[in-house]
């Protein structure tokens, strides 16, 4: 696990996000790589791309079965992690580290505030 | 009618659908319930909330102690994966990569006491199970299992089973989970009075797969390993009595046991507790069965397709191509001779995407081609692998196909099966 940052955010469909002025990094949370098990294929957005709040923009494929990766927040997609592309297992390993997906240049930085902080998604891993 | 024992208050409804690993796993709801109990369940209100309770097998709490994660499959809870530690981490640390691949290397116990089993017993009793099968049961010879299939009189699968020959009066079988309710009721009405059909309820199905299994056995019970692929025999494992095949569902030599209901987990502690051993969830029993090319009943097979279309027809026994007198015979006697129009092929992506099940096949002119009914990622060859049915101009090894995923086409060709080649012991 990643050390626990008050930069870092959440959202209840287990992505993080860590933000560096209008830039944040977005990849799925440890408890997320855990749930889909072994990685065999990454599919994430071009860059440039407008992303809503919500909208599926990435895919993390196991053998099993295919997730939907969401957007956490609106902005444009500005520079993407190609290396979990050519080794998906990164994202099993250092899902909150190495394994990021994306970067988004925010719409509007102050949307950050309203996701999930540590404690929150700790209470919601708490009902699962 | 034929005498049915055993199945009372402890089949699972059927007409429901579920969901497993994002696919979709078709029951198809069929055959009149034969007890009150499945009555009710069947005929709930489509949005009455109250859960079916899970039905467990007798390794449910093994299971869990092992590190399973249990999900819902065909009405019984299974385990899909394990978080494999102690002794058996060292061997394994599980999930469905590391179990799929340590069962291609070394052997794997997989818990299939979900499936059916029952004895066919009665004078007469192969001859009466050839109107239901297109396989020579009469020809089989004692303590020899074959697969075959149940068909219906459109030349459609109701389910693919192992039958296996005790004596001239005496069968066992082996049908899947999910159809247990269609096919025992399909016996039932379908067998004459004088044969009997004991179901086996709450017995266990173990099965060790991988090219070590013949040595664990060989350990721990040395007459089995005598045993020929397909052979069955009664044999004594720890002192448990048993009934075992060489036979399996991973493309691999190995043995599936079927063990009293209160020993399953004695036996089950007996075979983890050889080096060579670790349990393996349903997820790596899929995703083995692909690369080997095997069919999964309601996925690759199902009351539409017939064993023609599915590449099946090595089923039909030689004798039974005489007079072709089982269900659907004379229709799939016809495909024989004038084709069908769609066959059963393997594809391989081009690249890293997997193509799940329903994803939807086109012919490079953009016509409609076909359907992917298994799809995902073999971890033995590294790369997507998809199993479906195509239209018979595409039908062949090379042919260029493209798959329909999330929108995006992705080009597919058409390859022999199995991906992995068959390791029997012959």
């Amino acid at each position: 696990m990643a050390s626990k940052s008050a930069d870092k955010r959440f959202t209840k469909d287990h992505e993080w996000v860590l933000l560096d002025g209008d830039i944040a990094t977005v990849g799925i949370t440890d408890y997320a790589q855990e749930q889909l098990g072994d990685l065999v294929h990454i599919e994430l957005p071009e860059l440039e791309r407008a992303v809503t709040e919500g909208e599926a923009c990435a895919v993390a494929e196991s053998v099993k079965a295919a997730s939907d990766v969401y957007s956490p927040l609106a902005g444009k997609i500005v520079e993407i992690n190609e290396t979990i592309v050519e080794d998906p297992s990164i994202v099993n390993s250092d899902a909150e580290g190495e394994g990021w997906f994306f970067r988004l240049e925010l719409d509007d930085p102050e949307t950050f505030e309203a996701l999930l902080d540590q404690d929150g998604y700790d209470e919601l891993l708490e009902t699962l | 009618m034929a005498r049915t024992d055993g199945v009372r208050g402890k089949t699972p409804n059927l007409s429901g659908t579920t969901t497993e690993g994002g696919q979709l796993f078709r029951h198809v709801a069929g055959g009149e319930a034969l007890y009150a109990e499945t009555f009710v369940a069947q005929n709930a209100l489509p949005d009455d909330p109250t859960p079916v309770p899970l039905l467990t097998t007798p390794l449910d709490s093994w299971h869990r102690r092992h590190g399973a994660r249990m999900v819902p499959f065909a009405g019984y809870a299974m385990p899909v994966l394990y978080d494999l530690t102690g002794d058996l981490g060292a061997r394994c640390r599980g999930g469905v990569m590391a179990e799929h691949l340590h069962t291609r290397k070394a052997a794997g116990l997989f818990d299939v006491s979900h499936m059916g089993q029952a004895f066919l017993s009665g004078t007469g009793v192969a001859d009466a199970l050839e109107h239901l099968v297109p396989g020579d049961i009469a020809g089989l010879k004692p303590w020899r299992q074959r697969y075959t299939l149940l068909t219906n009189e459109a030349g459609g699968i109701i389910d693919d089973l192992m039958v296996a020959k005790l004596a001239d009066d005496r069968l066992f079988v082996v049908v899947n989970a999910s159809r247990k309710e269609v096919d025992f009721t399909h016996f039932a009405a379908s067998l004459p009075d004088g044969i009997h059909i004991g179901v086996l309820e709450g017995r266990g199905l173990l099965a060790l797969q991988g090219p070590q299994a013949a040595a664990v056995i060989a350990r721990l019970a040395p007459e089995a390993v005598k045993l020929p692929f397909m052979g069955f025999g009664a044999v004594d494992i720890g002192g448990i009595g048993c009934f075992v095949s060489r036979s399996g569902y991973t493309g691999e030599d190995g043995f599936e046991i079927s063990v009293p209901g209160s020993d399953t987990e004695a036996l089950a502690d007996l075979l983890v507790a050889q080096p060579e051993v670790v349990p393996i969830g349903l997820g790596a029993r899929d995703s083995l069965r692909l690369e080997a090319g095997l069919c999964l009943y309601g996925n690759d097979l199902d009351e539409l397709t017939s064993p023609v279309e599915a590449g099946l027809t090595w089923v039909i026994g030689k004798r039974r191509k005489l007079s072709w007198d089982f269900p659907g015979g004379l229709l799939m006697r016809d495909q024989l001779d004038n084709g069908t129009t769609r066959h059963r092929v393997g594809i391989l992506p081009d690249g890293r995407t997997p193509a799940r099940a329903q994803t939807t096949i086109v012919a490079d002119d953009g016509t409609e081609a076909g359907i992917v009914t298994s799809g995902g990622f073999g971890p033995s060859v590294n790369q997507p692998i998809a199993m479906g049915y195509v239209r018979k101009d595409l039908a062949h090894d090379g042919a260029r196909l493209n798959l329909i995923v999330r929108g995006k086409t992705l080009p597919a060709t058409v390859v022999p099966l199995p991906f992995v080649p068959h390791r029997y012991h012959r």
